[in-house]
């Protein structure tokens, strides 16, 4: 494959792509420029104005405030807080711990055992997107699952100021 | 006395003990592998060292595919559960086969041990010897992965090490099969060859053969595998002569240590190329639930949570730290895994996903800075912890990998590589006693690599077709792998639904087999999975796949009905709504108890082997509802849960085929998310609730000792866990005064 172009991307994003067209970009170089693209693709996407500087999960991203703030913002436009802060503990969340709960999910006996496991299904408050599913003992603590090092990533990955 | 009286083996009239101090101490001031800031062939000579690459690399796939001929076990012959490797003297991976190729790195560190611990002085080193190890604290990830390591000379120095491994179909433990569970230490757990020499002038001294073969219960097997390991390891021997003869043996000596530095670099290359800098925290958990299992002595009749709070961490200089620290004690089962067995599963999944595929070596080792806390089932500060099934914890603790690196993945748009993880290979079926042929047994089957791969960044993930450990997994054929072994006939292996978790991109679906104990004696078969906990996790709002259950049929009427012709289960499909259960008569055990003890069988029993699938990815009511109608159509999903998960209302016309009602499932997922903002309360609310409930320790008696053990083994795991629920040091809930 000659180029991945933001056409490609754009249908990779919504799941789109042929299965040819996918395995060209599975073999293809790991090409340098694919974030730029990526994040223009994704910029261009958004119903917001704010500068993305990370996607972090899907619909979610880091981006800049006009004040400077780095926060965590869904696609729909709801803001979590800064992004050095667990965006869930911002999140709605709906929490699976009885058998009942948990066979919705999975015909039973293919589901966990809810003295043993819990399900925590983590929504966006401005849209009900379902973010983030815990699998996780009742008790433990909510998983911080991706703390970026801005800086260096931008300063010293990229060459690019932020 | 100084015992130091056999000559030196290593380069220019060194030790090996020296050389591989040296190396150490090179890449601990330079950061470079032999301290390397040039890679004068790589870089001037191309060609050439694509030369010596391929050639090498091209000499051990070869004798792996012709090796593997050799042995009459499926395990190997049919699935490909063997691997072949080269390594330099101090024990470095150059370049492999293809194949389990987790066992690099074990082998390197068995390498190292005997290095290390003066073998070098006794028994020695000379041409024609052969080495063997299957001893987890030399090097391994549990005994039934054999290594035959033989040195190869060239002037009078060892330039190379050859190794090879098999995986065995079983090690004589108390219980039967190839990673038995049953024991409860190393003591009970079967055959243990710590690293030895087994041999000389290329033949195996008939001591040690008959030793193994007389405590497996597959001594030909085990016998067949031995072969087929030295002969494979043979024939690299040869082709390493022969490209010594052709380029110079400085030219291979140094093509040996450019080949590690440069795998090291294109590892730091591709994380800095793929990843983002930062902190990624992917826990995972697994289940021994043995409370009311009898046959266990009174320490193992416990049920026990195993914690693996993974954490990766990627430095601004694209190298990698991991760290399980906070994970939980070790336990009298065969769970515990050894330091080794754990570098060696994430280098086998780094091999597969970020590493570049054309510089897999020892170097992606050089580039990460792994801790395993002493004390935990990740390092057991006991020989007596057994761990001879070391993968269940093992591929269960890992799973959050494909998570961390997808996570970066996604970050830098290379959404193509993004996975959510992957269905572990479970139910394994294990038994043992009198077959068919009124000869003893022991079985080991090994179709669940056709677990599920985890949904991908932009597609659904592969059904029945993965295996984290062997890249190139393979179920086996139902005749000659399985039903020429074992005394039972398969009814049936397809699909099974719902296996695969929810979401926008489901979890690729497993495998499900019913199997007809035939024309056996005092046979016993057990279950091995997952049945209490998802041991993988849904990415970015997609659900884990499903968890395993047992279902046996015993005294029942599968005989007449054959007899009268009448039609027989093929799968359980539906648990809910079971086939076995509606065509067979009989006594039926059905529960979510998949991690038993070998029980009794008798012909005409029902034995059900439900794999598990991959997790999924991704919100489920954004999935496309014709995805969804697809899955009906196919039986990936059963129909009610087309609404329940994914808000899709689809209707079966007369012809059998299904259709989505468009406005009844826009209005549908419009319910589902009302019920969400209904049902669902802000995280402060939520925590709120439950900080009392965890500070009082109001919680199941083995998830509470789950947390009692991550808190003593970790100051800052245990000190995290205090302050995130505002419990006081020295809480008599969670740190009570330590038992001897």
């Amino acid at each position: 494959m000659s180029e991945i172009t933001k056409e490609i991307l754009d249908r990779m994003i919504d799941g789109r792509s042929s299965w040819e067209e996918l395995v060209a970009v599975m073999r293809a170089d790991k090409e340098p420029d694919r974030f730029a693209k990526y994040r223009e693709v994704l910029q261009e996407r958004a119903t917001w104005r704010d500068r993305i500087l990370l996607p972090i999960a899907l619909h979610l991203c880091i981006v800049q405030k006009d004040d400077g703030a780095r926060v965590v913002k869904c696609d729909c436009g709801h803001e979590f807080g800064d992004y050095r802060r667990n965006w869930k503990l911002s999140a709605r969340v709906r929490v699976r711990n009885t058998k009942a709960g948990i066979d919705e999910l999975y015909p039973h006996p293919m589901g966990c055992n809810p003295e043993w496991m819990e399900l925590r299904e983590y929504f966006c408050p401005g849209c009900y997107t379902q973010l983030d599913v815990e699998a996780v003992p009742p008790g433990y603590p909510v998983v911080f699952n991706f703390l970026p090092d801005l800086e260096a990533f931008y300063a010293e990955w990229l060459g690019e100021k932020i | 006395m100084d015992m130091k009286s056999k000559p030196p083996v290593g380069w220019n009239g060194t030790t090996l003990k020296e050389m591989l101090a040296a190396s150490e101490r090179r890449f601990a001031d330079t950061g470079h592998y032999q301290g390397l800031a040039e890679l004068p062939i790589a870089d001037r000579k191309p060609l050439l060292f694509e030369r010596l690459h391929l050639k090498l690399r091209g000499a051990l796939v070869s004798a792996r595919e012709v090796a593997r001929n050799i042995s009459a076990s499926p395990i190997v012959k049919e699935l490909g559960e063997l691997c072949f490797t080269v390594f330099t003297p101090e024990g470095d991976s150059v370049t492999l086969s293809t194949g389990i190729i987790v066992h690099v790195h074990t082998m390197s560190d068995v390498v190292k041990f005997m290095i290390r611990n003066d073998f070098e002085d006794d028994p020695g080193f000379a041409p024609g010897d052969i080495f063997c190890n299957n001893d987890v604290l030399a090097g391994n990830v549990h005994n039934c992965d054999i290594h035959t390591i033989i040195p190869f000379f060239w002037e009078g120095e060892l330039v190379s090490w050859i190794a090879g491994v098999t995986h065995v179909p079983d090690v004589g433990a108390r219980t039967p099969g190839s990673s038995p569970v049953g024991p409860m230490s190393t003591y009970d757990q079967g055959l243990t060859i710590p690293p030895q020499k087994i041999g000389e002038n290329d033949r195996v001294f008939r001591a040690f053969r008959d030793m193994y073969k007389r405590t497996s219960r597959t001594p030909l097997l085990l016998e067949l595998d031995e072969k087929t390991r030295l002969a494979g390891c043979v024939m690299i021997r040869q082709a390493i002569e022969n490209l010594i003869r052709e380029e110079g043996i400085d030219t291979y000596k140094q093509f040996m240590r450019e080949a590690i530095e440069q795998g090291r670099r294109s590892f730091i290359r591709r994380v800095k190329r793929m990843l983002v800098p930062g902190r990624y925290r992917v826990p995972s958990f697994c289940d021994v639930p043995w409370e009311n299992e009898r046959g266990h002595l009174p320490q193992a009749a416990v049920n026990t949570l195993m914690n693996a709070p993974l954490e990766f961490t990627v430095n601004s200089d694209g190298t990698m730290k991991t760290t399980l620290d906070g994970a939980s004690a070790w336990g009298f089962h065969t769970m515990n895994c050894s330091p080794s067995a754990l570098q060696g599963g994430m280098w086998v999944m780094m091999c597969q996903s970020l590493a570049d595929a054309e510089s897999i070596n020892d170097g992606a080792y050089f580039a990460m800075d792994q801790h395993f806390p002493r004390g935990s089932w990740t390092n057991p500060d006991n020989p007596e912890a057994g761990t001879a099934h070391a993968w269940h914890f093992l591929w269960s603790g890992l799973n959050g990998l494909f998570r961390f690196l997808s996570h970066g993945y996604h970050a830098r748009g290379f959404i193509e590589e993004v996975v959510a993880g992957y269905g572990t290979t479970t139910n394994i079926l294990y038994g043992s006693g009198l077959n068919m042929f009124g000869e003893p047994f022991a079985a080991t089957n090994m179709e669940m690599t056709g677990a599920g791969l985890g949904a991908r960044g932009c597609r659904d993930g592969l059904d029945c077709s993965y295996a984290m450990w062997n890249p190139e997994s393979d179920i086996g054929d139902i005749e000659t792998s399985w039903e020429l072994w074992e005394p039972m006939l398969y009814l049936g292996r397809t699909v099974k639904p719902n296996t695969g978790g929810a979401g926008k991109y489901r979890g690729g679906n497993a495998l499900e087999s019913v199997r007809l104990v035939w024309k056996s004696q005092q046979a016993v078969f057990q279950h091995v999975g997952h049945g209490m906990v998802h041991v993988n996790c849904g990415l970015f709002g997609g659900y884990p796949s499903n968890t395993g259950y047992r279902r046996s049929a015993h005294d029942t009427d599968a005989f007449e009905l054959i007899a009268k012709q009448a039609p027989l289960p093929t799968n359980d499909h539906d648990p809910e709504h079971s086939q076995v259960e509606t065509m067979i008569k009989g006594r039926h055990i059905v529960d979510d108890n998949a991690l038993t003890l070998p029980e009794p069988y008798s012909d005409g029993d029902l034995y059900v082997s439900v794999i598990q699938g991959g997790p999924g990815l991704g919100d489920p009511l954004e999935r496309e509802p014709a995805a969804v109608v697809k899955d009906l159509a196919e039986g990936h999903l059963l129909p009610r849960f087309a609404e329940r998960l994914y808000g899709v209302i689809a209707v079966q016309g007369p012809d059998g085929a299904w259709h989505v009602d468009v406005q009844a499932t826009a209005a549908r997922r419009a319910a589902l998310r009302r019920a969400r903002a209904e049902e669902s309360v802000p995280v402060a609310q939520w925590l709120a609730t439950e900080t009392p409930r965890v500070q009082n320790g109001e919680l199941p008696p083995w998830v509470r000792r789950m947390y009692q053990e991550s808190i003593r083994l970790s100051t800052d795991w245990g000190g995290e866990f205090k302050a995130f629920w505002g419990i006081a040091d020295g809480s008599a809930v969670y740190e009570p005064a330590a038992k001897k």
